[in-house]
């Protein structure tokens, strides 16, 4: 059984177009405790390509994405 | 002493709205990602980040205000703008598709730490002054400042 993450924050960001869920990212990211995890969730089709490019950039974690739908979940710990 | 910081400059000079949203996406979007964000509103881009009120202190100064208000709700699409139809259109269609409005962006820019200067020559010889500018503008600025930045950015960009 795939491991479930449990986050410390969820963000919805469904509905938000680019920049915005890249934006709204990296301003909750700062809320929750290094180590922790947020879940963001998005409808905007470039985000898969996005929030993946900004977790490599800050150096966060990405520990899984994954489509259900038309909503995109993204699991990603915060490592600084 | 020109470390490569993360730095991301954007140079502004086009006063369209088309052109200002994507300089302000870029710049929003490189402060999301941990870039320092920098960007010089020079010539046309200083309508972006103007009050709005008529500028001018010569008869010429004015009657360029006349015809080139700024405030960053007047801008109009580099093309199609059809004496401000096109700009309505695009509104419309931004908000349809759920677009953040190009006020609402600025206000996003700053509130994730984008810099916003405003080049002094270009205000000069429009003759627009400081308060003219919206006070988000924190510094009034010559060339050799923009491009010190730009040296430390790794990213740099004239829209």
């Amino acid at each position: 059984m795939m491991g479930e993450f449990s986050p410390e924050k969820t963000l919805d960001a469904k509905g938000l177009k680019c920049p915005m869920p890249v934006v709204k990212t990296s301003k909750e990211i700062k809320n929750i405790a290094v180590g922790s995890i947020l879940e963001v969730l998005t409808t905007d089709a470039g985000s898969m390509a996005d929030i993946t490019a900004w977790t490599k950039s800050t150096g966060n974690e990405l520990l899984k994405s994954e489509q259900e739908g038309d909503v995109f979940k993204f699991y990603i710990r915060r490592l600084r | 002493m020109d470390e490569d910081k993360n730095k991301c400059t954007v140079v502004v000079f086009s006063g369209d709205m088309d052109k200002v949203f994507a300089a302000f996406t870029i710049a929003t979007t490189a402060a999301a990602m941990g870039m320092e964000s920098t960007m010089f509103f020079t010539f046309w881009g200083l309508n972006a980040v103007q009050k709005g009120n008529g500028t001018g202190t010569g008869f010429l100064g004015k009657m360029l205000s006349v015809m080139n208000r700024g405030g960053i709700d007047r801008l109009g699409p580099s093309k199609f703008n059809f004496g401000g139809i096109g700009r309505w259109v695009f509104k419309k269609m931004m908000k349809h598709h759920s677009v953040m409005s190009l006020p609402e962006l600025l206000e996003m820019a700053v509130d994730l730490g984008v810099k916003l200067h405003a080049c002094l020559t270009s205000m000069d010889v429009m003759e627009i002054t400081k308060d003219d500018l919206i006070p988000e503008v924190s510094d009034v600025v010559g060339a050799a400042t923009m491009l010190m930045e730009a040296q430390q950015s790794r990213v740099q960009f004239f829209i």
